[in-house]
C-alpha cells in the first residue's frame, strides 16, 4: 500500500471519527519496499488539496523520512520546484508498507498489515 | 460539419452514455443529430471555430473516439439519404469544395453493409459511380491517406427476405478509430488471477469510460474483489484504490495469482494506490458528514468510484456483525477474547441489498469531488412488476442507466455525477433522512436474491397460467 493510501485511512471503529486523534493511523514494526515509478506532476498537482498535509507530515516523521515543511505547497510551488515534485512523489508514489501495523491514536485498535494489505475488519463488538 | 460515429451493435445501451461520456472528458460540445438503438450508425455535431478549419474539428472527432470500447470509428459526413441517388446529390450539392484537397493523395473505397450483402460487381460499380469526385491518385489498399467509405444500413435479416434496397446509405472520409482491441488485452481467460465474478473486460473499460477514468485521477472501488475494475480505470491512466471485505480475494494464493499480480501482469503496477480488507459500512477511508462546512472540497478524496457489489445470489451479501446477537451472544464474547490473534476472522451478518445500495451512494457523496462519478452495477428482474427501482440520493444526480440483458434478469449500469453542495437541493436531503429500511433474513433483505430463487414468477393473481420452461441462464454474482 502506497503512502499515498494511508493519508485517506482512520480508524474504522464508528465511535473514533469524531475524534481528531484518529487520523492519521500510526504505523507500527513497518517494513518499507520502494518501487519505481514514473513521476506523474498531473496526479500529484491533482491530489494536493486533496491531502491532509498535517497528517501527511506525521505519518512522514513516522517513517523516518525528512521533516516536510509546515504547510503544504501552492500548486505553483510544487510545478515549478523539480525536487519538491520528486520527494513528494518518492514518498507518496513510490513508498509502499508492506508488514507492520497501523494503530488508532484514539482506542489504541492496531489493523495488522501483510504483503501490504491492511485488515480494517472489526470484531463484532466494534462494529 | 457533421461527423459519423459507426458503432458496435452490441452492448446497444451502454453507446451514448459512454461516448457522451468521453466527450465531457475531453471537453467537447458533442450535439447527437440522429440515434437509434436499432442501427450502428449515429450523427454528431461537433463544435468549429471556421467552417474553413476543417482539420481542428476532424481532430476533435479523433479525440472524441480515441478511447472508446463500442464505437468503431469517427467519420467526415459527406452526404447521406434514404437512396443510393440521394447520397450522390448530397454529395455533389455540399462537398464539391472538399474534393481539390485529395485529388492526388492516395486513397481507397470501402463498403460497409450492416445486416447486408453486395456482389463484388456491384461493389465495383457503386464506388466507380463516385467517379465525378476526380480522383486522380494512386489507389493503395494498405495504409492509403484517405479512406472513403459507403456505409449501407439493411433492414434486418434483408438478405433472406430478398429485400432489394438498404434503409439509409452514408458516404463519408475517415478520420479515426477507437479502442475495440483494448478488452482483447485485458482478456479475462488470459488474465492470471480471476474468480466466479470477475466482470468482463470489455464491460470494466466501458464503466471505467463512463466514470470519466483518466490521467491524474484518483479512483476506488469497495468491491474490488479480484481487480477487474481498478485495472480498467488503471488502463486509462487513472491511479486506483480497491478494498473488499473477504481479502482472499485481494490476496489471491499469495505468490502470481494476486490482484497485485494482474496489475503486474498488465504493466500497471505503479497505478496501484493500494488495496486494503475493509467492510463498505465500516469503512476506514476518512470522510466528512454531509453538509459539514468548508470548502466544500477538503476531505472529499475520489474522482471516480466504481463496482459491482455483491447481487447476494452467488456471492453472499454480507457486512460485519452478529446476525442474532441475543440467541448466539458467545459469538460476540469470543471475539472479545480473540480478535487480538492474527488469525481471527470476524463475524459477519446478512445485509440488505437495498440498504447496501443506499451506503454506496451516501459513501460516495461523502468522498467523491464536485462533479466525480459513481457507477455501479445492480441486477433486476426484466418483468416490469418485479422491476428494481433505480435509487437515488440527493446529492447525487443520475445520469445514465444501461442494461445488459439475459433471460429472465438484466444487470444495469448507473452512472452519477456528486452534485456540488450548493446545488443540492435541501428538501431531498430531509426526505432522505426520514426513511429507514429494516430486515433480517437475506430473501427479506434482497428482493432480488427473492425474486431470482423464486424463478421471477409473477404473482399467481391474475388466473393459472402454467410456467414455461426457459433455456438455462448464466448465474449471476
Amino acid at each position: 500500500m502506497k503512502v499515498l493510501t494511508l493519508n485517506f485511512l482512520t480508524c474504522a471503529v464508528k465511535s473514533c471519527k469524531s475524534s481528531s486523534d484518529s487520523f492519521p493511523l500510526h504505523p507500527k514494526d513497518a517494513e518499507l519496499a520502494s518501487d519505481d515509478v514514473e513521476v506523474n506532476p498531473e496526479l500529484l498537482v491533482n491530489l494536493l488539496p486533496r491531502l491532509d498535509w498535517k497528517a501527511l507530515k506525521t505519518t512522514s516523521t513516522e517513517l523516518g523520512f525528512p521533516q516536510l515543511p509546515d504547510s503544504p505547497p501552492t500548486i505553483d510551488e510544487l510545478q515549478s520546484d523539480d525536487k519538491l515534485l520528486k520527494d513528494l512523489h518518492s514518498l507518496l508514489m513510490e513508498t509502499n508498507l508492506m508488514e507492520g501495523k497501523l494503530v488508532c491514536g484514539v482506542c489504541g485498535h492496531e489493523y495488522a498489515v501483510r504483503e501490504g494489505i491492511p485488515n480494517f475488519l472489526l470484531p463484532s463488538h466494534l462494529v | 460539419m457533421e461527423y459519423l460515429i459507426r458503432f458496435s451493435q452490441s452492448h446497444e445501451t451502454f453507446r451514448l452514455p459512454e461516448i457522451q461520456a468521453l466527450a465531457v472528458l475531453e471537453g467537447i460540445e458533442m450535439e447527437v443529430v440522429s440515434y437509434s438503438l436499432d442501427s450502428p450508425f449515429c450523427i454528431v455535431r461537433l463544435p468549429s471555430t471556421s467552417p474553413s478549419d476543417l482539420e481542428a474539428s476532424a481532430n476533435l472527432a479523433r479525440k472524441l473516439i480515441r478511447r472508446s470500447i463500442l464505437a468503431m470509428s469517427i467519420h467526415e459526413l459527406w452526404g447521406h439519404g434514404p437512396s443510393f441517388a440521394s447520397v450522390h446529390s448530397a454529395v455533389k450539392s455540399s462537398t464539391p469544395h472538399l474534393w481539390p484537397q485529395y485529388l492526388t493523395c492516395s486513397f481507397k473505397f470501402t463498403l460497409d453493409s450492416y445486416q447486408g450483402s453486395r456482389t463484388s460487381d456491384q461493389k465495383v460499380a457503386m464506388i466507380n459511380s463516385f467517379s465525378y469526385l476526380g480522383f486522380m491518385g494512386p489507389i493503395k489498399m494498405r495504409h492509403p491517406d484517405q479512406e472513403f467509405t459507403l456505409h449501407e444500413d439493411w433492414p434486418f435479416n434483408s438478405t433472406p427476405l430478398g429485400i432489394p434496397e438498404p434503409k439509409h446509405l452514408y458516404f463519408t472520409r475517415h478520420l479515426g478509430s477507437g479502442m475495440r482491441d483494448l478488452p482483447k488485452k485485458l482478456d479475462l481467460k488470459k488474465r492470471r488471477y480471476i474468480s466466479t465474478t470477475s466482470m468482463d473486460a470489455e464491460l470494466a473499460l466501458i464503466t471505467a469510460n463512463i466514470a470519466l477514468a483518466g490521467p491524474g485521477k484518483l479512483f476506488y472501488d469497495p468491491f474490488c474483489g479480484t481487480g477487474s475494475f481498478p485495472i480498467a480505470v488503471a488502463e486509462f491512466g487513472a491511479v486506483a484504490l480497491g478494498s473488499d471485505i473477504d481479502g482472499r480475494s485481494i490476496r489471491g494464493d499469495e505468490k502470481k495469482k494476486t490482484l497485485k499480480g494482474n496489475f503486474e501482469q498488465y504493466g500497471l503496477l505503479g497505478r496501484l494506490g493500494g488495496t486494503f480488507t475493509a467492510d463498505l459500512t465500516n469503512s476506514p477511508i476518512r470522510r466528512l458528514p454531509l453538509g459539514a462546512p468548508g470548502d466544500g472540497q477538503r476531505g472529499r478524496v475520489f474522482d471516480g468510484i466504481v463496482c459491482d457489489p455483491p447481487y447476494g445470489v452467488r456471492e453472499g451479501l454480507m457486512v460485519l456483525g452478529v446476525r442474532d446477537p441475543e440467541k448466539t451472544p458467545w459469538v460476540e464474547r469470543k471475539g472479545r477474547e480473540m480478535y487480538k490473534q492474527a488469525d481471527f476472522i470476524p463475524p459477519r451478518k446478512p445485509y440488505g441489498f437495498l440498504a447496501m445500495l443506499d451506503d454506496i451512494l451516501q459513501f460516495a457523496a461523502q468522498t467523491l469531488v464536485d462533479n466525480g462519478r459513481v457507477a455501479f452495477w445492480m441486477p433486476t428482474a426484466n418483468d416490469e412488476e418485479q422491476e428494481m427501482p433505480v435509487p437515488s440520493h440527493p446529492y447525487l444526480e443520475t445520469l445514465s442507466v444501461s442494461t445488459q440483458v439475459f433471460n429472465k434478469w438484466s444487470r444495469r449500469l448507473i452512472c452519477y455525477r456528486r452534485i456540488p453542495d450548493k446545488d443540492v437541493d435541501p428538501a431531498a436531503v430531509q426526505a432522505r433522512e426520514e426513511r429507514k429500511l429494516v430486515g433480517k433474513t437475506a430473501d427479506e433483505l434482497n428482493p432480488f436474491r427473492k425474486a431470482y430463487f423464486e424463478g421471477f414468477q409473477t404473482p399467481p393473481a391474475t388466473g393459472t397460467s402454467t410456467p414455461t420452461p426457459v433455456a438455462q441462464t448464466p448465474p449471476p454474482n
